[in-house]
């Protein structure tokens, strides 16, 4: 190695993060939220009428993290009832396990009884994953490509994005799916081989997020197809997707 | 006076207080203004009233600052055609040919009234995305290559059309659209500001701080609220952190694209640091949440400012380091080098703004022409290149990225020198708009001039938004790059420009 490369390197060091389940992150961080038992039905409508993407919902008092952008306004609506950690792991395998209701305060994790089989018996060591961004904003897109780098270095589990859908063991989509990009979409999809996987990244492919009702959108690809993981998050932080990847996986 | 001329940005007028001018009139206005070249189009569009369509035209000057509102209105009625702008001033070719595709308003002369998006409300339902009218040349010796819509990596969807001899890119043409989202729809269809405020940050994922700060601008003004100068500090503090990130991603991937795999990987864990700044003062690495109208969630605190100082310490350093192993090396310049040239005529003819136009000898910058507050005190003055080509354009981000810091230390300087004389307010969702009036909101996001534009209705409510995301003018820019490359430089030059599919398509 040359001289000058050397000195970059040894200032640069080892950048990789060697365990990618124990990582702290920083306490602003805002992941999977606990809502106090105590809260009135005063307070619940007022954050219910709040929230931008009708996420929170009654009895019992529960947010849907598949609609949630997390944007805090009910934490700073009612700070002592609301409360977003810093717990990234919030990816689930159905729409029931990313709804957090009033008085929880664990983990969330996938149901193992609903994992289709194939997937741990095929993909375990190895999955290859075609991305189709169908009008994501970009930021989950640049999460994903964060997610194969340096730091997070997915990569070391066999887990990659690649070019074609004949490459690849599944799609992982971003973005709210636009009417102009439904029918790319569903290309994209039938040309993967069975057994195929479909991830939805972010809270913009889950729910539609912010653009759910637009006009301009169009979901009814998702209507006819089995979803195999959600995982939640404007946009996902890498640590989320990897991880969420990982259960999916049973590493 | 044919116009209505704003100083401030942001800045609003009445709607009434624009002249209405005949369209003859307004195209005169138009060519006596280009003669001069500091002039460009900011935005351009109609909307629909009652029985007519009304147009809104912001020029904007580079050299003093000012902008200049014309107006003209038409009926409705079944095919209005009028005299195309494009024709003498190219840089109006892609504002007529949205205008055309939402409104069906004919532009006679305009060299090709193509879709620009294929908005879910467009004019003519007939026209879909697989049907767009290609340019084509017939001859033996070429051939046509179509990329897209979906790329192989992991980045937003585009189509791409090249016209090749051999391995020589003869014409490049870019259909886009498929991020189309209904953007400018639901941004008055919303009610609540927490929603608009939402969207804004989605604009485009990559500028977040810039479009949310654009909006956050225009609704201020607006309501007629002042925020503090120690909020419009912190502001340009988000906006200049955004700017580094995504100078030195952009720096990760050109080395990528020439295969250097040591500039990539270096400059990749760097930028994790820049983000991560930006996630330990605000909870997410893009700063989503951080921009909010009349105040903010986030006040900048004592230990987020040595975090940011420490970091960018550390981050300058090791930049500096890495680019300047890059631009030593032969094999990196004989790849950057000449590549993707786009000469100052060009750039000036299409009206790119930003990067694209300062890369090639344009000095195009909202910061230092139409200073938004804070940038008012601190004068900018912008960093210009000449040659245009793949090296001045990455050569400019490390320019850029060494100012940015400077600054962000200047600001911090002037911050800790005022600490609790300015306080932050709670943002406040609920503000009473203008009734009747037009707003403009410029700001210098790291792709170049973002523009929001609003019209309230006699009731203050929103009957118009529009957005211009730089993009809109520099995909020419690309697309005229490309012409003579040979088309394995097109990733090298793509990513040179970086631009928005999402902003674009809205």
């Amino acid at each position: 190695m040359p001289i000058r490369e050397f000195n970059i390197f040894r200032r640069h060091k080892l950048q990789f993060i060697p365990d990618l389940r124990a990582v702290e992150l920083t306490p602003l961080f805002r992941g999977r939220p606990v809502i106090s038992k105590e809260i009135t039905p005063d307070e619940e409508s007022r954050i219910i009428n709040l929230c931008p993407t009708r996420a929170i919902q009654s009895t019992p008092t529960c947010i849907d993290l598949g609609r949630c952008v997390f944007c805090k306004e009910c934490q700073f609506a009612l700070p002592d009832k609301i409360r977003f950690t810093n717990d990234y792991k919030i990816a689930a395998n159905s729409r029931e396990g990313l709804i957090v209701s009033a008085g929880e305060d664990k983990p969330i994790r996938l149901d193992q009884v609903i994992i289709r089989k194939e997937i741990r018996s095929y993909f375990k060591h190895a999955l290859k994953l075609r991305q189709v961004s169908a009008a994501g904003d970009n930021s989950a897109e640049m999460e994903l490509n964060a997610a194969g780098n340096v730091n997070f270095d997915m990569g070391r589990y066999g887990i990659e994005f690649v070019a074609s859908p004949r490459h690849s063991d599944g799609i992982m989509i971003t973005g709210p799916i636009s009417e102009n990009m439904s029918e790319a979409l569903q290309i994209c999809y039938d040309a993967i081989p069975f057994p195929k996987l479909i991830i939805l990244c972010g809270t913009d492919a889950i729910s539609g997020g912010v653009f759910a009702d637009s006009p301009a959108i169009d979901r009814s690809f998702l209507e006819k197809t089995h979803v195999d993981l959600y995982i939640p998050g404007n946009p996902p932080h890498p640590l989320t997707i990897i991880n969420g990847l990982l259960d999916l996986l049973g590493r | 006076m044919n116009f209505i001329e704003i100083e401030n940005n942001p800045g609003k007028v009445k709607i009434s207080g624009i002249p209405l001018l005949e369209y003859p009139v307004f195209l005169s206005e138009m060519d006596e203004l280009f003669k001069d070249e500091s002039n460009h189009c900011l935005t351009y569009f109609a909307y629909s009233l009652s029985d007519r369509f009304k147009f809104i035209c912001c020029i904007g000057c580079d050299e003093t600052g000012s902008i200049r509102i014309f107006s003209h209105d038409q009926e409705k009625k079944d095919g209005i055609n009028i005299e195309s702008l494009t024709k003498k001033h190219f840089q109006f070719h892609l504002f007529e040919r949205e205008i055309h595709e939402n409104l069906g308003v004919n532009f006679e002369g305009h060299p090709w009234l193509k879709p620009v998006r294929y908005p879910f409300d467009r004019a003519d339902h007939r026209r879909i995305m697989n049907n767009y009218p290609f340019y084509s040349i017939n001859g033996e010796e070429l051939h046509e290559v179509g990329v897209g819509p979906i790329h192989a990596g992991i980045i937003e969807p585009g189509y791409f059309r090249f016209i090749c001899n051999g391995e020589k890119v003869l014409h490049l043409e870019i259909q886009l659209g498929y991020q189309h989202r209904g953007l400018e729809h639901l941004m008055v269809s919303k009610k609540s500001l927490l929603q608009k405020t939402l969207l804004s940050e989605s604009i485009a994922g990559d500028t977040v701080i810039g479009h949310s700060l654009c909006h956050a601008g225009l609704m201020e003004i607006m309501a007629g609220i002042n925020v503090s100068d120690q909020l419009n500090l912190e502001r340009i503090i988000a906006l200049e952190l955004e700017r580094i990130a995504i100078h030195i991603g952009d720096t990760a991937a050109l080395c990528t694209d020439i295969a250097y795999q040591f500039g990539q990987v270096v400059n990749e864990a760097l930028r994790t640091i820049v983000i991560n700044t930006m996630q330990f003062w605000c909870g997410n690495r893009f700063g989503k949440g951080f921009i909010r109208p009349g105040g903010s969630n986030y006040p900048l605190d004592a230990d987020t400012i040595r975090k940011i100082l420490d970091n960018l310490k550390e981050v300058e350093e090791r930049y500096l380091q890495m680019t300047g192993r890059l631009f030593s090396m032969p094999s990196v310049l004989s790849r950057f080098e000449g590549v993707g040239k786009v000469t100052y005529a060009q750039v000036s003819m299409i009206g790119a703004v930003g990067m694209a136009a300062r890369s090639s000898g344009l000095k195009r910058d909202v910061r230092g022409s139409h200073p938004f507050p804070c940038f008012k005190d601190t004068p900018y003055d912008p960093v210009i290149l000449h040659k245009g080509d793949v090296l001045s354009r990455v050569l400019l981000r490390k320019m850029e990225l060494e100012k940015s810091i400077a600054l962000i230390r200047d600001l911090i300087g002037l911050i800790q020198k005022q600490q609790d004389a300015f306080p932050v307010l709670k943002p406040t969702y609920r503000l009473n708009l203008d009734p009747g009036t037009l707003a403009i909101s410029l700001v210098e996001g790291w792709r170049g001039e973002i523009c929001h534009t609003c019209i309230t209705d006699d009731n203050g409510n929103l009957m118009h938004y529009k957005v211009k995301d730089p993009s809109f003018h520099n995909w020419m820019a690309l697309a005229l790059a490309v012409r003579g490359q040979e088309i394995s430089d097109f990733p090298l030059c793509n990513k040179s420009y970086n631009l928005s599919y999402c902003g674009h398509d809205l």
